[in-house]
């Protein structure tokens, strides 16, 4: 009997601590790391401070050490928490209702906006919005400025240069869709004595499939936009698939691996292979660079050049630049937070400390007094401005939602797989831009 | 003893009521009330009436994911119960190293959905590969067999293990009076078996069913819905309306889909556990 009562005793204390611990780790577990803030956070409380969510994973510890030493240097606390890749919206959903809710976070453009447009402070008359180097880094809601870009990047084929010599080709060869097309499927016609494949695998996995569903449909999207003079529309008409369908047909049928295995390729298969030389072209952006320098690429034998898919001008066509990240700054936070936090964005664009941190880590940033930047891509994309060639826009932020290109992201690879057919890529871009529009603005 | 209980009763509740409240009754209410709003984030919600409900209930990827989970519900815990059973059955007998195979059975449940997901989406393409079939991400009927493998594989050793707790709670006089009787394995296993171990019976067709209609991890990690939705099970169906559309409306409807979820999986295994429980023997 004794025993029982001991027993049950200690089951009681054990099922409560188990409650109680599972309450704590819950709250802790939607933030991925968290650092930077200190004691002070709450006793300072009246000068403000800043709290910034931040969507890049791989910028994580910069963002860490550049908030420390910005709260020795001025004594403003600076949480920075970062949501784990792909949990963006989530984290930010949980997070912006708490007390201590984030006074900064982003956006991706447009569509992003529609769902945060009451929490987005307007930046129209702040010192931050001043040091932007154009109107057009800046993102409108009516006439209010809802969110600044931060970071400009780009994106084209990234070529091994060294592979394309042995091959018998220099980028310089490559001028066009013809080109592009005449150089692939030479390299896979002489595949077997080469070595090597033309295009690294184009995998549909989640983790590499929005280089296509997005990225790449954003060159047919551009040139339609381009032809009709406007920036976002409520139906497209697909005028330029055909060209996506014959850059996509280029890059399955020249890859590393046969078309019906795509579904399964992720993000870091396809790196690898480009890594290990198994193949000349890469479809990715600057923010690659990094990781490919760190597997031991060199500048000499990389380049990027823009994505020909047979529309507009060739000649004149640059690499696919522009941005899906803006800042934007919570206007339900108290008024010392958001002078703060404007403060600390002030700082991070004009310091050097700051300028130094965002050219390094993020890339390009489209600030006056911005540092120079050693990422190779990033260089590529000046020179072809300077060459007098048009950057391609980024349009994929005006795509009306995640639905619809998860269902161009299937289309493509039924068809990839010879599962389906090309009807259904069509039908999934132009059908399904019109519900998903219709859907999201209703 | 008696008394002191009486007395303190309410202590001894008090931190899991509490918990209890905090982390289910609260959030679900609120939940049931969101259902009926239009809202991004849950502090700034306007009412919506019935609309939500409106657009769930006609919403055709709702349905198609609804009888997908059904017929995956069904095929699963068939399957589960009974090779968990028969494994259950051949573990209680005296042979060598049983209790080395109920470890090893039991393993694969302390892997995580997310994880497992992944592994075998690996080694089921890989396999699909070797055969020259479409990929998982392709075909909704192969995305259906490898949902069904990789459940089995992960719950037959869970509810093994309640099976072979309740086979050998059968008392040893029942079987031996049966064989003296001259009763046939068959007899023995329909007659007294089965009828015995009832009560694990109905604990474990409740758990794999509920898990079949809430399979979330397993789901998005082996297939992710494709191709095109048809693989999506309802929890995955209710995460995508909520975080992969755009604009206010979509959070109300996903919530609204939360609710009817909710409120099939409680009918669904309330009529389960009425009909198991009715079969329930007095030992």
């Amino acid at each position: 009997m004794k025993m029982k009562k001991v027993l049950a005793l200690g089951l009681v204390a054990m099922m409560s601590a188990a409650a109680f611990a599972g309450c704590g780790s819950g709250s802790d577990g939607s933030t991925a790391s968290e650092g930077g803030s200190n004691g002070t956070a709450t006793a300072d409380g009246s000068n403000g401070q800043v709290y910034y969510l931040n969507f890049k994973p791989e910028a994580d510890e910069a963002w860490q050490e550049i908030a420390k030493q910005y709260t020795e240097e001025t004594g403003v606390p600076v949480t920075v928490i970062t949501a784990a890749s792909g949990t963006y919206e989530e984290t930010l959903s949980s997070e912006i209702i708490k007390d201590e809710a984030p006074t900064l976070f982003q956006v991706n453009g447009p569509v992003g906006l529609a769902n945060w447009k009451d929490y987005c402070y307007d930046l129209k008359d702040t010192s931050l919005y001043n040091e932007l180097t154009s109107d057009s880094y800046a993102l409108y809601d009516g006439d209010a400025v809802a969110g600044i870009a931060y970071v400009i990047e780009s994106y084209g084929l990234i070529v091994n240069t060294k592979l394309l010599e042995q091959a018998g080709y220099t980028v310089d060869d490559i001028a066009s869709f013809d080109d592009l097309k005449k150089v692939a499927e030479d390299i896979t016609a002489r595949k077997d004595e080469l070595g090597f494949a033309a295009f690294t695998s184009a995998g549909m996995d989640s983790s590499s499939d929005w280089r296509f569903k997005t990225h790449l449909a954003n060159l047919p999207i551009y040139f339609e936009y381009q032809d009709k003079g406007i920036d976002s529309t409520d139906a497209i008409e697909g005028t330029y698939l055909d060209n996506y369908k014959a850059i996509w047909d280029l890059y399955i049928n020249n890859a590393t691996c046969a078309p019906a295995d795509l579904a399964g390729k992720t993000g870091d298969d396809a790196e690898n292979e480009f890594a290990s030389g198994e193949a000349v072209f890469f479809q990715n952006g600057s923010w690659e660079y990094a990781n490919l320098t760190d597997k031991g690429m060199t500048d000499d034998e990389l380049a990027m050049i823009p994505i020909y898919i047979g529309a507009g001008d060739e000649a004149k066509q640059g690499l696919c630049t522009g941005t899906e990240n803006y800042w934007c700054v919570n206007s339900e936070a108290s008024e010392e937070d958001i002078q703060a936090t404007i403060d600390f964005l002030t700082w991070m664009v004009t310091s050097e400390a700051g300028t130094n941190m965002l050219s390094e880590q993020i890339g390009v940033i489209p600030f006056k007094q911005a540092a120079d930047t050693t990422n190779l891509f990033v260089l590529n994309d000046r020179a072809y401005t300077e060459a007098g060639k048009t950057p391609v826009s980024w349009n994929f932020t005006t795509m009306p939602s995640e639905e619809w290109k998860n269902g161009v992201g299937s289309a493509l690879t039924a068809y990839a797989a010879g599962t389906g057919s090309w009807d259904d890529v069509v039908s999934a871009f132009v059908d399904g831009w019109a519900t998903e529009y219709a859907a999201a603005n209703n | 003893m008696e008394k002191a209980i009486r007395k303190y009763w309410p202590i001894f509740v008090l931190p899991t009521l509490a918990a209890f409240c905090v982390g289910f009754i609260y959030p679900f209410v609120q939940g049931l009330y969101l259902s009926f709003c239009k809202f991004t984030t849950i502090k700034k919600a306007t009412f919506n009436g019935l609309d939500n409900y409106v657009y769930a209930l006609h919403d055709g990827e709702f349905w198609h994911s609804f009888w997908f989970t059904a017929l995956f519900t069904v095929v699963s815990t068939v399957l589960i119960n009974v090779i968990a059973f028969a494994i259950a059955l051949a573990l209680t007998n005296k042979i060598k190293g049983s209790n080395f195979f109920r470890t090893v059975f039991f393993m694969p449940n302390l892997i995580g959905g997310i994880v497992l997901g992944y592994i075998w989406q690996i080694l089921l393409n890989c396999v699909l590969s070797l055969l020259e079939k479409p990929l998982l991400a392709l075909n909704a009927t192969y995305g259906f067999i490898g949902l069904t493998i990789l459940m089995c594989w992960q719950q037959i050793g869970y509810m093994m293990i309640i099976y072979i707790a309740g086979l050998q709670s059968i008392p040893d006089d029942y079987i031996e009076a049966a064989k003296i009787d001259g009763a046939t394995t068959g007899q023995i296993l329909f007659r007294i078996k089965i009828p015995n171990v009832m009560p694990s019976i109905t604990i474990c067709t409740f758990l794999t069913i509920t898990n079949g209609f809430k399979l979330f991890d397993q789901n998005l990690a082996l297939t992710g819905g494709e191709p095109a939705h048809a693989s999506e099970m309802l929890a995955l169906n209710i995460y995508n309306t909520f975080y992969s559309r755009s604009g206010p409306q979509w959070k109300g409807y996903g919530q609204a889909k939360a609710v009817i979820f909710c409120i099939m999986v409680i009918i669904i295994s309330m009529i389960q556990l009425k009909f198991t429980k009715s079969k329930e023997v007095q030992q």
